[in-house]
């Protein structure tokens, strides 16, 4: 039985050997897939949030993670340290998305969601070629000169500044959820997604609601950006992928299940270190397009079980 | 009937100047052959585009994989018949230099486009069959990660060149100027495409098609098979788009797989916007939004050096947000008796009622 373990593993593709032989690597994967699955879980959030209230999918999602993050490299370039970028790229982005709101969105707002995606994606263009234009196309780190450190005896690594992008990512979850519970606008925003018509009878300014929906989004994206330039790195074309992971992670959990949300950022965090690995870094990107591809397809397939079913 | 026919001279008159002046212009405007080429591709790009994105109301992101998928089969087609596709890929550019004489560069066209054409038919009936059960946005961002999943999985195929891309066979002299040859081929594409997507559009296909959009339930209420009518839709429009992808990478000269080939944010976000520019669903509306789009296009790239893609965005955001209904809807709605529609005063006074 042991050999014909040892022959199996023996005729496995190498990578696949190296997780089968010494299992500690899946940790290490699986928790580098955990640490990063907390922003995709936030950016995922923001989302939801702004596809609840504002029927709006925003393909400009991942822009504004990545303008979050230039403005981190750009405290880091100045000598000032990138964990003080993150409350302000917040507020910038904040800012942006509430400009664009005032320019653009609000002008989609009632339009069918194609509409939406198509404006959004074009924003999203611009904003790519404008960072590009601005910073050049390179990969860029906001180094936050943090250590790292060494689990398992050294056999699996962490540095410091993942973890505390993680903490500070579910922290940021966390006011968030506080907030829009609670305050004063969080609830009516909350009113807004629930019906944006009684909401606006009963004296609600939803155009503003709107604008302080986008704007919140774009702001935890942007804090997620600056997370990400410090643990990972960023360039202009990042957007699109953290786009699709978010838009992905909404589907799966759907939309308002905070839960859902944190539980499958985390999950696909893991899978795509996973895949990263096993198929070759070059292949991590197709991997999540494809996986998109995958999830949307097994949606539509429960969708078409159920109609079937309710016949 | 005598207006019938006065119509019908000023249409053959119209048809017959366009002809003259798409004959003439590569010798009316030497310098612009590459950019004019590019013009009558970006025009089968639009109209493919719009038969399924305007026609059928599913708005595709992923078109741009039919015409990856067609330049790569072509390029390999016209490689592959006389050289191992390997040693050509992994030459690139250096060391061995392979030689295509005319005929074989002819042979290698002849025989490339069609097979570009089935592939893309092949894989847009494949892709279809599984995508096209989706609905609105859900089918828009997919087809977005399949196009951008398409340009990562060739970025990873070391055989046709990986992320370094590939170069399409190197044009023999003897075949004079070379984009004055691709200019003509591309220009009977176009005419093709046209000619056929107009006798669509008169059959009962077209009208089941519009069904799809305007209600897709009720078409399958009233015994249409919509999944086959979706997917014969969509395969037409990749068996153009993959042609189309054939010459394109043939006039580009090197096949880049992202930016290039399965290029989303680039050409497979431009032929949505020239299709929405000149008015979705409507036969005209792709070419004139085709031709405004090239026009703007290069303009911006000779004289906003370095901003063009900057402005270009800008442009989408404008063209989608403020212009939507597009130059034919605006032209429909200003004149609708033109359109053959009887217009009611009341509603014509507001400018509505007037769309179909």
């Amino acid at each position: 039985m042991n050999e014909f373990f040892a022959q199996l593993v023996a005729s496995l593709p190498s990578n696949l050997r190296i997780l089968v032989e010494a299992p500690i690597f899946n940790v290490q994967l699986i928790l580098d897939g955990l640490l990063i699955g907390a922003i995709f879980a936030l950016a995922a959030y923001g989302m939801a949030l702004v596809w609840g209230v504002m029927k709006i999918i925003n393909i400009a999602q991942g822009e504004f993670v990545m303008l979050g993050g230039y403005v981190a490299v750009i405290f880091a370039q100045n000598g000032i340290h990138p964990l003080l970028a993150v409350p302000v790229s917040g507020a910038v982005l904040f800012l942006v998305g509430w400009l664009l709101y005032r320019a653009v969105i609000f002008r989609i707002v009632e339009e069918d969601l194609f509409v939406s995606i198509l404006a959004t994606f074009g924003i999203s263009i611009l904003l790519q070629q404008l960072m590009n234009q601005v910073f050049g196309g390179d990969v860029q780190i906001a180094d936050a000169g943090l250590g790292t450190r060494f689990l398992f005896s050294g056999f699996v690594t962490v540095s410091d500044v993942k973890l505390v992008s993680f903490v500070l990512a579910l922290a940021l979850g966390g006011v968030l959820v506080a907030f829009l519970r609670n305050s004063r606008l969080g609830q009516s925003i909350r009113a807004t997604a629930q019906n944006a018509r009684a909401a606006r009878v009963l004296g609600i300014d939803t155009g503003r609601v709107y604008a302080a929906t986008y704007g919140l989004n774009a702001a935890i994206c942007g804090s997620a950006g600056a997370l990400v330039a410090m643990a990972y790195t960023i360039h202009p074309y990042i957007g699109l992928p953290y786009t699709v992971r978010s838009f992905m992670i909404v589907v799966v959990a759907g939309l308002g299940n905070l839960a859902g949300v944190i539980a499958a950022g985390i999950g696909l965090g893991a899978a795509e270190n996973m895949a990263g690995f096993l198929l070759g870094a070059q292949y991590q990107l197709a991997f999540v397009f494809g996986l998109l591809v995958v999830v949307l397809l097994w949606r539509n397939w429960r969708l078409k079980r159920k109609r079937q079913y309710l016949k | 009937m005598k207006l019938g026919n006065y119509d019908m001279d000023k249409r053959l008159a119209g048809y017959a100047a366009i002809i003259v002046i798409g004959l003439a212009a590569p010798w009316l405007f030497p310098g612009y052959k590459a950019q004019m080429t590019e013009l009558w591709l970006f025009i089968v790009f639009a109209l493919a585009w719009d038969h399924t994105g305007g026609q059928m109301g599913y708005n595709s992101f992923g078109n741009v994989v039919f015409m990856g998928v067609g330049m790569y089969v072509c390029a390999l087609t016209q490689v592959g018949l006389f050289y191992s596709i390997a040693d050509y890929t992994a030459a690139r550019g250096g060391g061995t230099i392979f030689i295509f004489d005319v005929p074989d560069f002819l042979l290698g066209l002849a025989l490339g486009l069609p097979a570009a054409a089935i592939a893309a038919a092949v894989v847009a009936a494949v892709l279809g069959s599984a995508v096209l059960g989706m609905r609105g946005q859900y089918f828009a961002i997919c087809t977005l990660g399949l196009g951008i999943a398409a340009g990562e999985i060739a970025a990873g195929w070391e055989w046709i060149g990986a992320g370094s891309g590939m170069t399409t066979p190197n044009p023999p002299d003897g075949l004079g100027d070379i984009n004055r040859f691709l200019y003509f081929l591309s220009a009977a594409l176009a005419v093709a495409t046209f000619l056929t997507l107009r006798w669509i559009y008169t059959t009962r296909l077209a009208l089941a098609i519009n069904a799809v959009r305007d209600d897709e339930d009720k078409a399958e209420a009233m015994g249409l098979p919509t999944t086959r009518i979706k997917v014969m839709a969509w395969t037409v429009s990749a068996i153009f788009l993959g042609m189309a992808g054939g010459l394109y990478g043939n006039l580009k000269k090197f096949i880049d797989p992202v930016d290039i080939a399965f290029s989303g944010a680039t050409v497979g976000v431009w032929m949505v916007l020239m299709a929405i520019l000149g008015g979705k669903g409507t036969l005209w509306g792709p070419v004139i939004g085709a031709v405004i789009f090239q026009i703007t296009k290069e303009f911006f790239w000779t004289y906003l050096l370095g901003w063009q893609r900057v402005a270009l965005g800008l442009l989408i955001v404008v063209i989608v947000v403020f212009f939507p209904q597009g130059i034919m809807g605006w032209v429909r709605a200003r004149y609708p008796e033109r359109f053959g529609h009887r217009v009611e005063p009341a509603a014509g006074a507001k400018g509505e009622g007037a769309r179909p």
